[in-house]
């Protein structure tokens, strides 16, 4: 442990920690995307089965564990993972500004890319998202679109999305998380060590892959519903 | 051609400084930058005026010793060039150009366009030495090196320490010069008894400098005179990471 943390002590240390915790977000990312398109399916005989995916979250392990406790676990671990990735990239975020105090009066990128130079304030627009989307979808204390109600996943994703500045800012952060993503991933391999001159294409090719993924799937949920293509 | 040149001048380190614009004439293509600047250092001291600082040496593009950041780019616009070795029929008639000193918190400005880059001597120093056995020279070739290693490590070994690649990063991190320092010896047999105590040096002395932190922009390794490869980066990485984990500090 203490070895872990003399490591976390230098500034390429606290980029590994973003960058497994990064990797365990795009998993996260992944599966929470997954399991969202359920809202396509149509009902089955009156019950829906995004709301049978919601109570299996609410019900998994049962009965070594209570009701809840996993999707408890996995939210603890994930905010826990959260604080530590944010945490790292304040600091880093710091040190990178009074590097250098006196700016350039022209800067012309040679490599750089939209991706990477809007990571620090895409990584502000996320976590906005994540707080306002935790109040909105799953706590329900803000919600524009009608009654909230505990449970009824299809029924509350339809009346939130029906507000259009609601979706209008879902679709706004899945892009920023969309950039976080494609420079993320590729960056994550290189902070890891993973780098190989033969295999390095395909840390490019991933990133695209899992940045589009992520943002495509991520975005037709909303839009869906405003233009009342989900029933 | 004629130019027109925008130079940061500063008196030193305390002044405040600021950009003169000085337009100059009749440019041959075939001169070289710093050669430019020789001319029209040459009309600045005819006409009383005090000549514009900057760093050079060997003007043969291997001592690292010229800078200079032409139009928002580090050593101009030709990739895996220096400033000395840049000639003026990358422009052509009539263009600005802005030139800036290196840019970092670990480069102050001296006087004009020259900065005190002996921050990253300190890093160097940092490293150490290698142990190697005294006594009667030894025979050539009796330590086995791989080719793989051998190119690996000299293509590392050929950072000339000119600083452009914290120059050109948005963090000024100074990643890809310990990178390539870590990793020339890291990936020799002359370098391995204080392989583990090396990179945790150097990258604590990076730290201490004040250099930022990496975010993988990948700038350096596109203005990088001597194009050293971010493939440095991922090896420094698992260099320290391996150092720490093994408790060795
Ligand atoms: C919650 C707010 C977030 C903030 C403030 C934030 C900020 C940052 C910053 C500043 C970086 C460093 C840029 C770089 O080194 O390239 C970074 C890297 C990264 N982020 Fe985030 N991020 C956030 C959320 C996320 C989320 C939700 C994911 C995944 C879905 C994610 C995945 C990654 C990955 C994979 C990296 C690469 C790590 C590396 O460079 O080695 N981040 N983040
Ligand atoms: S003056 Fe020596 S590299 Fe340019």
């Amino acid at each position: 442990m203490k070895r872990v943390v003399n490591l976390y002590r230098t500034s390429i240390g606290k980029k590994i920690i973003m960058a497994i915790s990064g990797f365990v977000f795009v998993a996260f990312v992944i599966v929470h995307m997954l399991g969202n398109l359920k809202i396509f399916y149509p009902a089955h005989e009156g019950v829906y089965k995004i709301d049978v995916y919601g109570e299996f979250l609410r019900t998994v392990g049962y009965p070594v564990f209570a009701r809840g406790q996993v999707l408890w676990i996995f939210r603890i671990t994930l905010i826990g993972l959260a604080l530590f990735h944010i945490w790292s990239a304040i600091v880093t975020w710091l040190m990178s500004r009074s590097a250098r105090p006196i700016k350039y009066k022209v800067v012309e990128p040679v490599a750089s890319t939209l991706a990477s130079r809007t990571m620090r304030i895409g990584g502000v627009v996320i976590a906005v998202f994540i707080i306002f989307h935790m109040l909105n979808l799953t706590t329900g204390d803000i919600f524009p679109g009608g009654q909230f109600e505990h449970g009824a996943v299809h029924d509350n994703m339809l009346a939130n999305f029906s507000v259009w500045w609601v979706t209008a800012f879902y679709v706004i952060a899945m892009l920023f998380l969309g950039l976080h993503l494609y420079h993320g991933v590729w960056s994550a391999f290189q902070t890891l060590g993973v780098s190989n001159p033969k295999y390095n294409s395909w840390r490019r090719g991933l990133a695209w892959f899992v940045a589009i993924l992520v943002t495509a799937g991520n975005i037709a949920i909303p839009l869906a519903i405003l233009m009342g293509k989900v029933h | 051609m004629d130019l027109k040149l925008k130079i940061w001048r500063q008196k030193g380190p305390e002044d405040k400084g600021g950009f003169v614009t000085y337009e100059v004439k009749d440019v041959h293509p075939d001169q070289s930058f710093l050669e430019m600047l020789d001319d029209l250092n040459v009309r600045l001291i005819h006409e009383g005026e005090d000549p514009i600082a900057f760093d050079h040496d060997c003007r043969e593009g291997i001592c690292g010793m010229c800078s200079l950041v032409l139009n928002g780019r580090p050593h101009g616009p030709w990739d895996e060039t220096t400033t000395c070795q840049l000639h003026m029929r990358a422009y052509k008639d009539g263009d600005t150009i802005t030139i800036e000193p290196f840019r970092a918190k670990a480069f102050p400005v001296v006087k004009d366009l020259v900065v005190d880059r002996s921050a990253m001597d300190r890093v160097l120093q940092a490293g150490g030495y290698i142990s190697v056995a005294t006594g009667n020279p030894q025979d050539a070739n009796t330590i086995p090196v791989s080719k793989d290693d051998a190119e690996r490590a000299m293509d590392a070994s050929a950072c000339i320490g000119c600083g452009a690649c914290i120059a050109s990063c948005p963090n000024a991190s100074a990643m890809l010069f310990v990178a390539a320092k870590v990793s020339h010896l890291a990936l020799l047999p002359q370098g391995q008894p204080e392989r583990m105590i090396r990179v945790d040096k150097m990258v604590a002395q990076m730290d201490a400098e004040g250099f930022g932190a990496c975010t993988n922009h990948t700038e350096c390794e596109a203005v990088c005179p001597k194009g050293i490869s971010i493939d440095f980066i991922a090896m420094l990485n698992r260099e320290i990471t391996r150092s720490k984990l093994s408790g060795v500090s």
